[in-house]
């Protein structure tokens, strides 16, 4: 039988910090503190595409409490500026809280009237400091964001998850629709890579009516943002998901 | 000036016997030793002009500017030293942030006009601190109404539906009044504010001069911006050939 | 000696286990309460007064703990009183609820409060805002919160309509809340009901006695 070298020797297990001795622990229990039990008020995924000429972003209206759908004309998908749009899944509480200070940061931008505005690059870098600097506190952002926008004439899309980790892909959801979604996307972009704008908006429709059927926290109203080299920013909605239910009619049984 | 000498001249935070705080006083002159800037309130909101002294041939054009952002819905414009001038748009920018965090909505600018004049104000009390040398016009759309405040280096503010500072205040002051404050539209007034800017620069004693104008109004959905170019140059137009008419019936007259 | 005890009253916390809502109507906000404090499953207040005064025409609806909302809604209450005198008029509904939220948020691993904050202002009429455990908060027509809120959801959707008049509206409340009553164990008492439009607040009680009767087995 094989018996492997060990991995490293003297040290702690894998999962365990070195005891040196004599040493006291850090901190007595009664002295910590806990952070962020979690999200409450939640939003389910934000799926986007990139295509030729821009970027789409799409993301229901529903605030979920649990289970409970309670409140259900909740966006979470805005302008920031003429270069970009963000959306966010995850607490709604944190997401409110980030669109303020994004907000704040481009009314200070625009005061300073030196014809420069935030570029998607610089907020999607940005993200990932804030939510890193929290999740380091021990009190992350419970979210996902979504950079989408136009920088030097390309469609940029990007992620933050609540670690403040990120990259940059044609195809990006959150969430559920990372399972379901991103799939479907994925094939659609890599079946023709120059989508149109309406080709990127069909696949995205197709996208949210399947996640509808299989997401128990999806909702049917939702919001449409498009981000276009020229047409600009626009955000569509609320709009409502198509849906079939005819396979109902040949099920029988169970 | 008749008391200048007597000591009473040296220090903010002392009174005169005859109950004046020179200091203050001095500030004011500071004041008037720059270009005039008008505020003008129209129908549909405010228009603000500033004549622009160009004291060098090397001087760049729309640098140094004399009209601020201060939020989104909000215009500063000032006659007196620029560096002072500077550091109450900050002020005031703080005040407007720091109050959209905590009430999210926007400033109403009584309320910042409070802030920012007891903020002067308070320069004019201690012996180590000179008083601010500049009077700033506050001019805002809100809710449908134009509002707009003068503060002086004093730390006096008051209310407005036209208001003029700097070099040539008396003569443009008579000429605020011959206007229907009030009522005219924005587009009208921006020609009307062009033409007292012309009117009053005096053009043996300062040689160049560049036009400022920015509106807050209807027609910039609330937001306080620089006027667009059609309406500068319009208004510039009428300004001039306004001067042109005056100097060939002035003439005439001979 | 040992103090521990089953007895769930002896060391519980206060708890506005709750039904509370508002909703606005042509005109106004109508917010209305239960009268239950609970401390486990022991009534502890069973008249208590859920709705409390923000200004002249702000309330709020308490649910969650007792002691927490109570500290809330007195700092927000003369946080909004120095903002009132600064402005010179009354702060606007938005703003209040803003304040809440402000600290529902900021100190949401520490406070336990689901609140409703509804009023009327000269720049929107009559405005609800709900803000949940989390601290995010939304402005919502009808808004209903705490323990007995659940039940009821399916008869606030079905019977709410937008533009009623105030008598309709206080109908409306009575009936949702006399529901989630008659089904959670945590509410219960008298229903508490105020009417805040422009002229400020109407307040009224309905006994337990005097609810709307429902099926019944």
């Amino acid at each position: 039988m094989m018996n492997p070298p060990a991995f490293w020797q003297n040290g702690p297990a894998p999962g365990n910090f070195y005891s040196f001795p004599n040493m006291q622990p850090q901190m007595k229990p009664e002295e910590s503190r806990q952070h962020s039990q979690g999200p409450v008020t939640t939003s389910t995924s934000i799926l986007a595409l990139a295509y030729d000429k821009g970027v789409i972003v799409a993301g229901d209206l529903l605030a979920s409490y649990g289970s409970l759908a309670r409140y259900t004309n909740c966006p979470r998908i805005f302008k920031v500026n003429n270069n970009i749009i963000l959306g966010a899944s995850g607490d709604y509480a944190d997401f409110q809280y980030v669109k303020e200070f994004v907000e704040q940061k481009i009314i200070t931008e625009e005061c300073l009237d030196d014809g420069l505005f935030l570029k998607p690059k610089s907020l999607y870098c940005w993200l990932t400091r804030i939510l890193y600097q929290r999740r380091s506190k021990m009190d992350p952002l419970w979210n996902n964001f979504v950079v989408a926008g136009i920088q030097d004439g390309q469609p940029f899309l990007g992620t933050v998850d609540k670690l403040g980790t990120a990259y940059t892909d044609k195809v990006i959801c959150t969430g559920y629709g990372s399972y379901i979604a991103t799939p479907l996307l994925r094939d659609a972009a890599d079946k023709k890579p120059q989508l149109t704008l309406d080709e990127a908006r069909a696949h995205i429709e197709k996208s949210l009516e399947v996640l509808y059927y299989r997401d128990a926290r999806s909702f049917p109203k939702y919001q449409l943002g498009i981000i276009d080299v020229d047409q600009g920013v626009s955000i569509e909605g609320p709009l409502e998901i198509s849906q079939n239910w005819n396979v109902a009619y040949s099920i029988k049984g169970y | 000036m008749s008391s200048i000498g007597t000591g009473y001249d040296l220090s903010a935070s002392q009174f005169s016997p005859d109950g004046r705080v020179f200091q203050v006083e001095y500030a004011m002159k500071a004041v008037e030793n720059s270009g005039t800037v008008i505020g003008l309130k129209g129908s549909d909101g405010i228009i603000l002009a500033a004549e622009k002294l160009i004291l060098s041939k090397l001087h760049e054009p729309s640098t140094n500017q004399r009209i601020f952002n201060i939020d989104k819905h909000i215009g500063m414009a000032f006659s007196g030293l620029i560096a002072d001038a500077r550091q109450i748009v900050q002020i005031a920018r703080r005040e407007a942030a720091e109050y959209r965090q905590q009430y999210g909505s926007s400033i109403p600018l009584k309320y910042l006009n409070d802030r920012v004049s007891m903020y002067m104000h308070a320069y004019t009390l201690y012996s180590a601190i000179r008083p601010y040398g500049c009077s700033v016009i506050l001019a805002s759309y809100e809710n449908g109404e134009p509002v707009m405040y003068t503060i002086d280096p004093s730390g006096i503010s008051y209310g407005n539906h036209g208001c003029a500072t700097g070099k040539a205040k008396q003569s443009a002051k008579t000429e605020i009044e011959k206007l229907k404050l009030g009522q005219i539209p924005c587009k009208e007034l921006a020609k009307e504010a062009a033409k007292i800017i012309y009117l009053v620069h005096d053009e043996l004693k300062d040689k160049n001069f560049e036009l400022e104008l920015s509106w807050v109004c209807k027609d910039s959905n609330g937001y306080h911006e620089r006027v667009p170019e059609v309406v500068f140059q319009e208004a510039e137009k009428a300004a001039k050939q306004a001067m042109e008419a005056d100097s060939e019936s002035d003439t005439e007259d001979m | 000696m040992v103090l521990e005890s089953d007895n769930d009253w002896m060391n519980a916390a206060h708890s506005t286990g709750t039904s509370i809502m508002a909703a606005e109507f042509k005109g106004g906000v109508v917010i209305g309460a239960d009268s239950r404090t609970t401390t486990g499953a022991y009534i502890a207040n069973r008249v208590t007064d859920k709705l409390t005064k923000v200004t002249e025409h702000i309330y709020c609806c308490r649910s969650g703990s007792a002691a927490d909302t109570q500290a809330i809604s007195d700092i927000v209450s003369y946080h909004l009183g120095f903002h009132g005198m600064e402005l010179g008029e009354e702060p606007l509904v938005e703003v209040g609820a803003n304040v809440f939220k402000e600290l529902c948020y900021n100190y949401r691993d520490s406070l336990m409060a689901g609140i409703l904050v509804a009023g009327w202002d000269k720049k929107k009429g009559g405005q609800v805002y709900s803000i949940p455990i989390g601290g995010m908060c939304v402005r919502q027509s009808v808004s209903i919160g705490g323990s007995g809120s659940s039940y009821v959801y399916g008869y606030v959707d079905a019977n709410y309509k937008q533009d009623m008049t105030q008598e309709e509206c206080v109908k409306f409340v009575t009936n949702t809340l006399a529901l989630a009553m008659s089904r959670d164990g945590s509410s219960g008492g008298v229903v508490r009901l105020g009417i805040i439009s422009e002229k400020g607040i109407e307040r009224k009680v309905i006994l337990g006695t005097e609810l709307p009767k429902f099926y019944q087995e």
